[in-house]
Protein backbone atom coordinates (compact mmCIF):
# COMPACT_ATOMS: atom_id res chain seq x y z
CA UNK A 1 0.00 0.00 0.00
CA UNK A 2 2.49 2.25 1.06
CA UNK A 3 5.17 1.34 -1.68
CA UNK A 4 1.83 1.96 -4.61
CA UNK A 5 1.62 5.30 -3.09
CA UNK A 6 5.28 5.92 -3.12
CA UNK A 7 5.18 4.87 -6.73
CA UNK A 8 2.23 6.95 -7.42
CA UNK A 9 4.01 9.77 -5.75
CA UNK A 10 7.30 9.61 -7.48
CA UNK A 11 4.96 9.66 -10.39
CA UNK A 12 3.18 12.78 -9.87
CA UNK A 13 6.92 14.16 -9.56
CA UNK A 14 7.65 13.09 -12.86
CA UNK A 15 3.85 14.53 -14.35
CA UNK A 16 4.36 17.96 -12.37
CA UNK A 17 2.65 17.53 -9.35
CA UNK A 18 -0.81 18.11 -10.29
CA UNK A 19 -1.19 14.63 -11.69
CA UNK A 20 -3.52 13.26 -8.55
CA UNK A 21 -4.30 16.42 -6.78
CA UNK A 22 -8.16 15.92 -8.19
CA UNK A 23 -7.58 12.69 -7.10
CA UNK A 24 -7.08 13.30 -3.42
CA UNK A 25 -7.45 16.60 -1.21
CA UNK A 26 -4.64 19.15 -0.70
CA UNK A 27 -4.39 18.01 2.97
CA UNK A 28 -4.32 14.69 2.65
CA UNK A 29 -1.44 15.00 -0.17
CA UNK A 30 0.30 17.10 2.27
CA UNK A 31 0.03 14.50 5.02
CA UNK A 32 0.97 11.49 2.94
CA UNK A 33 4.33 13.64 1.77
CA UNK A 34 4.76 14.14 4.90
CA UNK A 35 4.65 10.69 6.66
CA UNK A 36 6.86 9.45 3.41
CA UNK A 37 9.54 12.01 4.00
CA UNK A 38 9.24 10.55 7.38
CA UNK A 39 9.92 7.37 6.64
CA UNK A 40 13.27 6.14 7.02
CA UNK A 41 13.21 7.84 10.47
CA UNK A 42 10.28 5.79 11.68
CA UNK A 43 11.59 3.12 10.51
CA UNK A 44 14.55 3.33 12.55
CA UNK A 45 13.54 5.55 15.18
CA UNK A 46 10.86 2.82 16.01
CA UNK A 47 12.82 -0.16 16.39
CA UNK A 48 16.08 1.05 17.77
CA UNK A 49 14.89 3.89 20.06
CA UNK A 50 11.41 3.57 21.05
CA UNK A 51 10.84 -0.57 20.50
CA UNK A 52 14.31 -0.17 21.91
CA UNK A 53 13.73 1.50 24.79
CA UNK A 54 10.88 -0.41 26.40
CA UNK A 55 13.01 -3.80 25.52
CA UNK A 56 15.57 -2.59 27.69
CA UNK A 57 13.15 -1.88 30.54
CA UNK A 58 11.82 -5.08 30.04
CA UNK A 59 15.81 -6.69 30.05
CA UNK A 60 16.28 -4.87 33.37
CA UNK A 61 13.67 -7.19 34.63
CA UNK A 62 14.64 -10.48 33.55
CA UNK A 63 17.97 -12.42 33.97
CA UNK A 64 19.03 -12.49 30.56
CA UNK A 65 22.39 -14.07 29.25
CA UNK A 66 21.94 -14.15 25.44
CA UNK A 67 21.75 -17.92 25.37
CA UNK A 68 18.89 -19.14 27.23
CA UNK A 69 15.50 -16.88 27.31
CA UNK A 70 14.93 -14.00 29.64
CA UNK A 71 13.89 -15.45 33.18
CA UNK A 72 11.23 -13.14 34.85
CA UNK A 73 13.30 -11.93 38.40
CA UNK A 74 10.82 -8.52 39.43
CA UNK A 75 13.23 -5.75 40.74
CA UNK A 76 15.93 -8.37 41.89
CA UNK A 77 18.45 -6.41 39.25
CA UNK A 78 18.09 -3.30 40.60
CA UNK A 79 18.46 -4.79 43.88
CA UNK A 80 21.49 -6.86 43.00
CA UNK A 81 22.89 -3.59 41.91
CA UNK A 82 22.54 -1.59 44.59
CA UNK A 83 24.17 -4.72 46.77
CA UNK A 84 27.23 -4.88 44.73
CA UNK A 85 30.37 -3.17 45.86
CA UNK A 86 31.62 -2.62 42.69
CA UNK A 87 28.88 -0.55 41.99
CA UNK A 88 28.67 1.43 44.95
CA UNK A 89 31.52 1.77 46.44
CA UNK A 90 33.45 2.32 42.86
CA UNK A 91 31.70 2.88 40.14
CA UNK A 92 29.26 5.41 41.74
CA UNK A 93 31.85 7.46 44.24
CA UNK A 94 34.79 7.13 41.08
CA UNK A 95 32.22 8.65 38.97
CA UNK A 96 30.99 11.27 41.09
CA UNK A 97 35.11 12.41 42.02
CA UNK A 98 36.17 12.26 38.12
CA UNK A 99 32.63 14.83 37.61
CA UNK A 100 33.60 17.18 40.01
CA UNK A 101 37.18 17.67 39.01
CA UNK A 102 36.66 17.71 35.35
CA UNK A 103 33.80 20.09 35.34
CA UNK A 104 35.05 22.45 37.80
CA UNK A 105 38.33 22.68 36.00
CA UNK A 106 37.40 23.16 32.86
CA UNK A 107 34.53 25.29 33.30
CA UNK A 108 37.91 27.61 35.24
CA UNK A 109 40.13 27.62 32.67
CA UNK A 110 37.63 27.56 30.06
CA UNK A 111 35.67 31.00 31.49
CA UNK A 112 39.01 32.74 32.12
CA UNK A 113 40.83 31.85 28.18
CA UNK A 114 37.17 32.81 26.95
CA UNK A 115 37.39 35.72 28.28
CA UNK A 116 41.04 36.62 27.29
CA UNK A 117 40.00 36.11 23.94
CA UNK A 118 37.30 38.20 23.97
CA UNK A 119 39.49 41.03 24.53
CA UNK A 120 41.54 42.88 21.55
CA UNK A 121 43.40 39.90 20.93
CA UNK A 122 45.95 39.33 17.77
CA UNK A 123 45.73 36.67 16.20
CA UNK A 124 42.24 35.38 18.09
CA UNK A 125 40.98 32.82 15.01
CA UNK A 126 44.62 31.31 15.39
CA UNK A 127 44.28 30.09 18.88
CA UNK A 128 40.48 29.51 18.73
CA UNK A 129 41.57 27.13 16.00
CA UNK A 130 44.60 25.64 17.96
CA UNK A 131 42.58 25.28 21.26
CA UNK A 132 39.68 23.75 18.99
CA UNK A 133 41.96 20.80 18.04
CA UNK A 134 42.04 18.52 20.82
CA UNK A 135 38.13 18.60 20.26
CA UNK A 136 38.03 17.27 16.51
CA UNK A 137 40.60 14.55 17.37
CA UNK A 138 38.68 10.75 18.12
CA UNK A 139 38.88 9.70 21.77
CA UNK A 140 41.18 6.66 20.45
CA UNK A 141 43.97 8.95 19.03
CA UNK A 142 43.90 11.10 21.97
CA UNK A 143 43.85 8.03 24.65
CA UNK A 144 46.39 6.32 22.38
CA UNK A 145 49.11 9.05 22.76
CA UNK A 146 48.05 9.79 26.39
CA UNK A 147 48.91 6.22 27.25
CA UNK A 148 52.39 6.70 25.46
CA UNK A 149 52.82 10.24 26.88
CA UNK A 150 52.05 8.95 30.43
CA UNK A 151 54.08 5.27 30.60
CA UNK A 152 56.54 4.85 32.78
CA UNK A 153 59.13 5.52 30.61
CA UNK A 154 57.30 8.63 28.52
CA UNK A 155 57.25 11.61 28.15
CA UNK A 156 55.72 13.27 31.07
CA UNK A 157 57.74 11.63 33.63
CA UNK A 158 60.92 12.60 31.77
CA UNK A 159 59.42 16.02 31.98
CA UNK A 160 58.90 16.02 35.81
CA UNK A 161 61.94 13.94 36.61
CA UNK A 162 59.40 11.02 37.61
CA UNK A 163 58.70 7.31 38.13
CA UNK A 164 55.09 6.82 38.22
CA UNK A 165 53.34 4.44 36.43
CA UNK A 166 50.45 6.88 36.03
CA UNK A 167 47.52 4.66 34.75
CA UNK A 168 48.96 1.66 36.53
CA UNK A 169 48.69 3.25 39.95
CA UNK A 170 45.38 2.99 41.73
CA UNK A 171 45.93 6.47 43.49
CA UNK A 172 47.22 8.30 40.28
CA UNK A 173 44.79 6.47 37.35
CA UNK A 174 41.66 8.41 38.08
CA UNK A 175 42.93 11.71 37.82
CA UNK A 176 45.54 10.67 35.03
CA UNK A 177 42.18 10.13 32.79
CA UNK A 178 40.52 13.28 33.83
CA UNK A 179 43.89 15.43 33.08
CA UNK A 180 43.55 14.03 29.67
CA UNK A 181 39.70 14.93 29.19
CA UNK A 182 39.74 18.43 30.66
CA UNK A 183 43.09 18.68 27.92
CA UNK A 184 40.76 17.49 25.17
CA UNK A 185 37.05 19.27 26.05
CA UNK A 186 38.08 22.57 27.28
CA UNK A 187 38.14 23.72 23.95
CA UNK A 188 34.64 23.01 23.36
CA UNK A 189 33.83 25.07 26.14
CA UNK A 190 35.87 28.30 25.35
CA UNK A 191 34.05 28.26 22.25
CA UNK A 192 30.52 28.26 23.91
CA UNK A 193 32.09 30.80 26.50
CA UNK A 194 32.88 33.32 23.25
CA UNK A 195 29.43 32.85 21.98
CA UNK A 196 28.66 33.78 25.25
CA UNK A 197 30.99 36.58 25.74
CA UNK A 198 30.39 38.38 22.08
CA UNK A 199 26.35 38.49 23.15
CA UNK A 200 27.18 40.73 25.81
CA UNK A 201 26.45 44.62 24.11
CA UNK A 202 29.62 46.49 23.78
CA UNK A 203 27.07 49.80 24.85
CA UNK A 204 27.48 47.67 28.19
CA UNK A 205 31.34 47.50 28.61
CA UNK A 206 31.65 51.50 27.40
CA UNK A 207 29.04 52.62 29.72
CA UNK A 208 30.88 50.95 32.69
CA UNK A 209 34.39 52.21 32.00
CA UNK A 210 32.85 55.66 31.15
CA UNK A 211 31.68 55.20 34.79
CA UNK A 212 35.52 54.69 35.65
CA UNK A 213 35.15 51.05 36.64
CA UNK A 214 38.66 49.53 35.88
CA UNK A 215 38.97 45.66 33.90
CA UNK A 216 38.96 44.01 37.44
CA UNK A 217 35.60 45.58 37.86
CA UNK A 218 34.40 44.86 34.95
CA UNK A 219 34.81 41.17 35.13
CA UNK A 220 32.84 40.54 38.35
CA UNK A 221 30.46 43.02 38.49
CA UNK A 222 29.45 42.87 34.68
CA UNK A 223 31.14 40.19 32.47
CA UNK A 224 30.25 37.77 35.26
CA UNK A 225 26.93 38.06 36.52
CA UNK A 226 25.71 38.55 32.40
CA UNK A 227 27.11 34.95 31.84
CA UNK A 228 25.85 32.89 34.50
CA UNK A 229 23.12 31.40 32.39
CA UNK A 230 26.05 30.23 30.27
CA UNK A 231 27.95 29.32 32.76
CA UNK A 232 25.34 26.87 34.28
CA UNK A 233 24.96 25.44 30.86
CA UNK A 234 28.64 25.01 30.48
CA UNK A 235 28.37 23.15 33.84
CA UNK A 236 25.46 20.88 33.14
CA UNK A 237 26.63 19.71 29.33
CA UNK A 238 29.92 18.88 31.58
CA UNK A 239 28.14 16.97 34.36
CA UNK A 240 26.17 15.00 31.60
CA UNK A 241 28.99 14.46 29.31
CA UNK A 242 31.51 12.94 32.40
CA UNK A 243 28.52 10.85 33.48
CA UNK A 244 28.51 9.22 30.58
CA UNK A 245 32.23 7.91 29.89
CA UNK A 246 33.38 5.62 28.59
CA UNK A 247 35.71 5.47 25.80
CA UNK A 248 39.06 6.86 27.56
CA UNK A 249 38.34 4.18 30.24
CA UNK A 250 38.08 1.24 27.89
CA UNK A 251 41.01 2.49 26.01
CA UNK A 252 43.42 3.96 28.60
CA UNK A 253 42.34 1.11 32.32
CA UNK A 254 39.38 -0.79 31.37
CA UNK A 255 38.36 0.47 34.83
CA UNK A 256 41.35 -0.95 36.77
CA UNK A 257 43.77 -1.22 38.42
CA UNK A 258 41.68 -2.24 41.73
CA UNK A 259 38.50 -0.67 40.22
CA UNK A 260 40.00 2.70 40.46
CA UNK A 261 38.28 4.03 37.52
CA UNK A 262 35.37 1.90 37.02
CA UNK A 263 32.59 4.80 36.68
CA UNK A 264 28.55 3.85 35.95
CA UNK A 265 29.02 4.14 32.12
CA UNK A 266 32.17 1.43 31.65
CA UNK A 267 30.37 -0.93 33.98
CA UNK A 268 26.93 -1.32 31.42
CA UNK A 269 29.28 -2.45 28.97
CA UNK A 270 31.54 -4.60 31.15
CA UNK A 271 28.40 -6.40 32.52
CA UNK A 272 27.18 -6.41 29.57
CA UNK A 273 29.89 -6.87 27.13
CA UNK A 274 33.06 -7.68 29.16
CA UNK A 275 35.50 -10.22 28.73
CA UNK A 276 35.36 -13.55 30.28
CA UNK A 277 32.22 -12.80 32.02
CA UNK A 278 28.55 -14.28 31.43
CA UNK A 279 26.64 -11.71 29.75
CA UNK A 280 24.52 -10.25 32.53
CA UNK A 281 22.02 -8.32 29.88
CA UNK A 282 19.58 -7.61 33.06
CA UNK A 283 22.01 -6.38 35.63
CA UNK A 284 24.01 -3.98 32.59
CA UNK A 285 20.00 -2.77 31.36
CA UNK A 286 19.61 -1.93 35.01
CA UNK A 287 22.91 0.19 35.55
CA UNK A 288 21.99 1.73 32.23
CA UNK A 289 18.63 2.81 33.88
CA UNK A 290 20.00 4.03 37.13
CA UNK A 291 22.31 6.61 34.79
CA UNK A 292 19.89 7.17 32.30
CA UNK A 293 18.05 8.32 35.24
CA UNK A 294 20.67 10.76 36.95
CA UNK A 295 21.14 12.55 33.53
CA UNK A 296 17.37 12.32 32.36
CA UNK A 297 17.30 15.20 35.24
CA UNK A 298 20.47 16.58 34.36
CA UNK A 299 19.08 17.55 31.29
CA UNK A 300 15.81 18.54 32.52
CA UNK A 301 17.75 21.11 34.48
CA UNK A 302 19.56 22.05 31.34
CA UNK A 303 16.56 22.61 29.50
CA UNK A 304 15.06 24.72 31.88
CA UNK A 305 18.00 27.19 32.01
CA UNK A 306 17.54 27.18 27.86
CA UNK A 307 14.44 28.41 28.74
CA UNK A 308 15.43 31.01 31.14
CA UNK A 309 17.92 32.08 28.00
CA UNK A 310 16.16 32.42 25.32
CA UNK B 1 49.35 48.59 33.89
CA UNK B 2 48.07 48.12 30.50
CA UNK B 3 50.94 46.85 29.52
CA UNK B 4 51.10 44.65 32.45
CA UNK B 5 47.41 42.91 31.30
CA UNK B 6 48.48 42.30 27.89
CA UNK B 7 51.62 40.67 29.01
CA UNK B 8 49.92 38.07 31.06
CA UNK B 9 46.21 37.79 28.38
CA UNK B 10 49.30 37.11 25.92
CA UNK B 11 51.37 34.56 28.51
CA UNK B 12 48.42 32.45 29.45
CA UNK B 13 47.08 31.94 25.39
CA UNK B 14 50.64 31.29 24.17
CA UNK B 15 50.51 28.87 27.27
CA UNK B 16 47.26 27.08 26.44
CA UNK B 17 48.49 26.90 23.10
CA UNK B 18 51.21 24.68 23.69
CA UNK B 19 49.47 22.29 26.03
CA UNK B 20 47.10 21.99 23.82
CA UNK B 21 49.45 21.22 20.43
CA UNK B 22 52.86 19.93 22.22
CA UNK B 23 50.64 16.03 22.28
CA UNK B 24 50.11 16.25 18.56
CA UNK B 25 53.32 17.41 17.90
CA UNK B 26 55.38 15.15 19.52
CA UNK B 27 53.17 12.18 18.18
CA UNK B 28 53.47 13.58 14.99
CA UNK B 29 57.61 13.50 15.33
CA UNK B 30 57.97 10.14 16.81
CA UNK B 31 55.99 8.71 14.16
CA UNK B 32 58.52 9.84 11.96
CA UNK B 33 61.44 8.08 13.44
CA UNK B 34 62.87 5.01 13.98
CA UNK B 35 60.62 2.37 15.90
CA UNK B 36 63.46 1.25 18.30
CA UNK B 37 63.21 5.12 19.08
CA UNK B 38 60.05 5.43 20.99
CA UNK B 39 60.80 5.53 24.28
CA UNK B 40 64.11 7.74 23.68
CA UNK B 41 63.42 10.71 25.88
CA UNK B 42 63.75 13.36 27.13
CA UNK B 43 61.09 14.26 23.99
CA UNK B 44 62.33 15.04 20.39
CA UNK B 45 61.03 18.58 19.16
CA UNK B 46 61.90 17.26 15.97
CA UNK B 47 62.83 14.00 13.93
CA UNK B 48 65.93 12.73 14.20
CA UNK B 49 66.93 10.44 12.64
CA UNK B 50 63.73 10.94 10.28
CA UNK B 51 62.56 8.29 8.50
CA UNK B 52 59.15 6.92 6.19
CA UNK B 53 59.21 3.77 7.72
CA UNK B 54 56.64 3.72 10.24
CA UNK B 55 54.29 5.05 7.37
CA UNK B 56 55.09 2.60 4.79
CA UNK B 57 55.50 -0.49 7.31
CA UNK B 58 51.54 0.56 8.33
CA UNK B 59 50.29 0.81 4.96
CA UNK B 60 51.97 -2.14 3.11
CA UNK B 61 53.02 -4.94 5.76
CA UNK B 62 50.46 -4.94 8.04
CA UNK B 63 47.83 -5.27 5.00
CA UNK B 64 45.10 -7.26 6.37
CA UNK B 65 44.88 -4.68 9.18
CA UNK B 66 45.29 -0.68 8.30
CA UNK B 67 44.39 -0.18 4.91
CA UNK B 68 41.45 -2.19 5.55
CA UNK B 69 40.46 -0.47 8.41
CA UNK B 70 40.86 2.98 7.11
CA UNK B 71 38.93 1.70 3.88
CA UNK B 72 36.23 0.84 6.27
CA UNK B 73 35.96 3.22 7.97
CA UNK B 74 35.73 5.58 4.75
CA UNK B 75 33.02 3.53 3.88
CA UNK B 76 30.90 3.56 6.66
CA UNK B 77 31.55 7.14 7.31
CA UNK B 78 30.87 8.63 3.69
CA UNK B 79 27.92 6.72 3.62
CA UNK B 80 26.37 8.27 6.88
CA UNK B 81 27.56 11.61 5.54
CA UNK B 82 25.34 10.95 2.51
CA UNK B 83 22.29 9.51 3.70
CA UNK B 84 22.01 10.23 7.32
CA UNK B 85 22.11 14.02 5.88
CA UNK B 86 19.59 13.26 3.16
CA UNK B 87 17.50 11.28 5.42
CA UNK B 88 17.34 13.87 8.59
CA UNK B 89 16.67 17.05 5.66
CA UNK B 90 13.72 14.96 4.80
CA UNK B 91 12.58 15.05 7.93
CA UNK B 92 13.73 17.92 9.27
CA UNK B 93 11.67 19.23 6.40
CA UNK B 94 8.40 17.59 7.41
CA UNK B 95 8.74 19.23 10.93
CA UNK B 96 9.46 22.56 9.42
CA UNK B 97 6.85 22.89 6.79
CA UNK B 98 4.25 20.64 6.62
CA UNK B 99 1.17 20.25 9.06
CA UNK B 100 0.27 16.23 10.01
CA UNK B 101 -1.56 14.13 12.79
CA UNK B 102 0.27 13.41 15.47
CA UNK B 103 3.09 16.44 14.98
CA UNK B 104 3.21 17.61 18.08
CA UNK B 105 3.28 14.13 19.72
CA UNK B 106 5.94 12.93 17.42
CA UNK B 107 8.08 15.85 18.29
CA UNK B 108 7.19 15.21 21.86
CA UNK B 109 8.98 11.82 21.59
CA UNK B 110 11.63 12.95 19.91
CA UNK B 111 12.83 15.91 22.59
CA UNK B 112 12.40 13.05 25.48
CA UNK B 113 14.20 10.64 23.57
CA UNK B 114 17.39 13.65 23.25
CA UNK B 115 17.28 13.34 27.01
CA UNK B 116 17.77 9.63 27.24
CA UNK B 117 21.64 8.70 27.18
CA UNK B 118 23.02 6.08 24.54
CA UNK B 119 24.19 3.59 27.28
CA UNK B 120 20.34 3.17 27.93
CA UNK B 121 20.38 1.64 24.10
CA UNK B 122 23.17 -0.34 24.06
CA UNK B 123 22.14 -3.66 25.15
CA UNK B 124 18.31 -3.47 23.47
CA UNK B 125 20.17 -2.48 20.31
CA UNK B 126 22.92 -5.46 20.59
CA UNK B 127 20.30 -7.88 20.68
CA UNK B 128 18.48 -6.70 18.23
CA UNK B 129 21.06 -6.31 15.13
CA UNK B 130 21.85 -10.18 16.68
CA UNK B 131 18.24 -11.05 16.07
CA UNK B 132 18.61 -8.87 12.54
CA UNK B 133 22.30 -11.09 11.85
CA UNK B 134 23.90 -7.84 12.07
CA UNK B 135 26.27 -8.31 14.21
CA UNK B 136 30.26 -8.08 13.01
CA UNK B 137 28.51 -6.86 9.85
CA UNK B 138 29.64 -3.31 8.58
CA UNK B 139 25.75 -2.30 8.34
CA UNK B 140 25.09 -2.92 11.68
CA UNK B 141 27.64 -0.34 12.96
CA UNK B 142 25.13 2.43 10.91
CA UNK B 143 22.14 1.10 10.82
CA UNK B 144 20.76 1.59 14.49
CA UNK B 145 21.69 5.87 13.94
CA UNK B 146 20.80 6.02 10.28
CA UNK B 147 18.11 8.75 10.92
CA UNK B 148 19.44 10.57 14.10
CA UNK B 149 16.79 12.76 16.27
CA UNK B 150 19.35 15.73 16.90
CA UNK B 151 19.98 15.60 12.60
CA UNK B 152 16.65 16.04 12.17
CA UNK B 153 16.11 18.55 15.09
CA UNK B 154 19.39 20.30 13.12
CA UNK B 155 17.58 20.38 9.62
CA UNK B 156 14.12 21.48 11.09
CA UNK B 157 15.83 24.50 12.97
CA UNK B 158 17.86 25.54 9.38
CA UNK B 159 14.72 25.47 7.43
CA UNK B 160 12.71 27.38 9.40
CA UNK B 161 15.62 30.22 9.45
CA UNK B 162 14.85 30.31 5.24
CA UNK B 163 11.95 32.28 4.23
CA UNK B 164 8.63 30.51 2.90
CA UNK B 165 8.10 32.63 0.08
CA UNK B 166 10.60 30.97 -2.03
CA UNK B 167 8.73 27.64 -1.52
CA UNK B 168 5.07 29.68 -1.37
CA UNK B 169 5.37 30.80 -5.32
CA UNK B 170 6.91 27.21 -6.48
CA UNK B 171 3.76 25.64 -5.13
CA UNK B 172 1.35 28.08 -6.97
CA UNK B 173 3.22 27.35 -10.12
CA UNK B 174 2.26 23.47 -9.27
CA UNK B 175 5.07 21.86 -7.63
CA UNK B 176 4.74 19.00 -5.73
CA UNK B 177 6.57 19.07 -2.27
CA UNK B 178 8.87 16.62 -3.31
CA UNK B 179 10.19 18.69 -5.78
CA UNK B 180 10.01 22.09 -3.87
CA UNK B 181 12.26 20.02 -1.35
CA UNK B 182 14.79 19.38 -3.56
CA UNK B 183 15.00 21.77 -6.07
CA UNK B 184 14.41 24.71 -3.89
CA UNK B 185 14.73 24.23 -0.49
CA UNK B 186 17.96 21.50 -0.27
CA UNK B 187 19.99 23.86 -3.00
CA UNK B 188 19.46 27.07 -0.76
CA UNK B 189 20.46 24.96 2.51
CA UNK B 190 24.12 23.91 1.35
CA UNK B 191 25.56 25.51 4.36
CA UNK B 192 23.32 23.79 6.97
CA UNK B 193 23.88 20.43 4.84
CA UNK B 194 27.69 21.03 4.48
CA UNK B 195 27.69 21.47 8.46
CA UNK B 196 25.58 18.36 8.96
CA UNK B 197 27.41 15.99 6.66
CA UNK B 198 30.66 16.96 8.74
CA UNK B 199 29.47 16.82 11.93
CA UNK B 200 27.78 13.09 10.40
CA UNK B 201 31.55 12.45 8.98
CA UNK B 202 33.27 13.19 12.15
CA UNK B 203 30.76 11.51 14.08
CA UNK B 204 30.97 8.12 12.42
CA UNK B 205 34.84 8.23 11.67
CA UNK B 206 35.92 8.50 15.51
CA UNK B 207 33.08 6.90 16.47
CA UNK B 208 34.27 4.02 19.29
CA UNK B 209 32.14 2.57 21.97
CA UNK B 210 29.35 1.29 19.35
CA UNK B 211 31.86 0.08 16.72
CA UNK B 212 33.03 -1.69 19.49
CA UNK B 213 29.86 -3.85 20.58
CA UNK B 214 28.95 -4.78 16.91
CA UNK B 215 32.07 -5.36 15.51
CA UNK B 216 34.16 -8.97 16.38
CA UNK B 217 37.00 -9.48 14.54
CA UNK B 218 39.80 -7.75 13.21
CA UNK B 219 39.28 -7.83 8.91
CA UNK B 220 35.79 -5.85 10.09
CA UNK B 221 37.03 -2.93 12.06
CA UNK B 222 36.63 0.85 11.98
CA UNK B 223 39.97 2.65 11.87
CA UNK B 224 39.72 3.66 15.73
CA UNK B 225 38.83 0.10 16.66
CA UNK B 226 41.99 -1.10 15.11
CA UNK B 227 44.06 1.28 16.31
CA UNK B 228 42.88 -0.01 19.76
CA UNK B 229 43.37 -3.89 19.40
CA UNK B 230 46.70 -3.36 17.44
CA UNK B 231 47.84 -1.51 20.60
CA UNK B 232 46.76 -4.11 22.63
CA UNK B 233 48.29 -7.03 20.35
CA UNK B 234 51.88 -4.99 19.63
CA UNK B 235 52.50 -2.80 22.84
CA UNK B 236 56.11 -3.25 21.34
CA UNK B 237 55.33 -1.60 18.15
CA UNK B 238 53.97 1.65 19.70
CA UNK B 239 55.22 4.08 16.81
CA UNK B 240 52.95 2.13 14.23
CA UNK B 241 49.99 3.10 16.57
CA UNK B 242 51.37 6.68 16.26
CA UNK B 243 51.82 6.47 12.62
CA UNK B 244 47.80 4.96 12.60
CA UNK B 245 46.70 7.54 14.93
CA UNK B 246 47.86 10.15 12.25
CA UNK B 247 46.10 8.68 9.64
CA UNK B 248 43.31 8.88 11.84
CA UNK B 249 43.53 12.45 13.10
CA UNK B 250 44.51 13.97 9.96
CA UNK B 251 41.37 14.15 7.43
CA UNK B 252 39.44 15.71 10.32
CA UNK B 253 41.95 17.98 10.81
CA UNK B 254 42.04 18.89 7.34
CA UNK B 255 38.38 18.98 6.82
CA UNK B 256 37.88 20.78 9.76
CA UNK B 257 40.54 23.67 8.56
CA UNK B 258 38.28 23.85 5.32
CA UNK B 259 35.16 24.66 6.36
CA UNK B 260 35.75 26.01 10.06
CA UNK B 261 33.38 28.93 9.51
CA UNK B 262 30.67 26.03 8.87
CA UNK B 263 31.69 24.01 12.04
CA UNK B 264 32.17 26.69 14.27
CA UNK B 265 28.90 27.96 13.95
CA UNK B 266 27.19 24.15 14.18
CA UNK B 267 29.40 24.05 17.28
CA UNK B 268 27.35 26.93 19.06
CA UNK B 269 24.56 25.51 17.64
CA UNK B 270 25.28 22.14 19.17
CA UNK B 271 26.20 23.44 22.83
CA UNK B 272 23.01 24.89 22.97
CA UNK B 273 21.58 21.90 21.94
CA UNK B 274 23.55 20.19 23.95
Amino acid sequence: MLLKRLILSLKSKRDGGSYWSPLFSKKFLEVLDAYLMLLPFFIIFGIFAVYSFFYAFYISFHKFNLLSSPEFVGLSNYVKLFKDPEYTGYAIPNTLKYTITVVSIQTFLSLVLAFILDQNIKFRSFFRTLYYLPSVTSSVVISLIFIWLFSRVGAINSILGLNIDWLNNPKTALWTISTVNIWSTTGTMILIFLAGLQDIPVSVYESASIDGANRWDIFWKITLPLLKPVILFVVVMGTIGCFQVFDQIYLMTRGGPLNSTLTMAYYVYDKAFGRGLEPQMGLASAAAFILGIVIFIFTLIQRRLLEGRE
Amino acid sequence: MRKFWRFIFYFFLILWGIIAATPFWISLVYSLMPKEAIFNMPPKLFPNPFTLDNYKTVLFAFKDYFPKWLMNSFILSIFVAIFRTLFCAMGGYAFARLNFPLKNAIFSVILFSMMIPGQVFIVPNYIILSKLRLVNQLPGVVLPSLVTVFGIFFMRQFFKSIPKELEESAFIDGANRWQILFKIVLPVSIPGLSALALLNFQGTWNEFMWPLIVLQTPEKFTLPLGLSWFKNEYYSLYSYVLAGSIFNALPIVILFFLFQRYIMKSIAFTGIMG
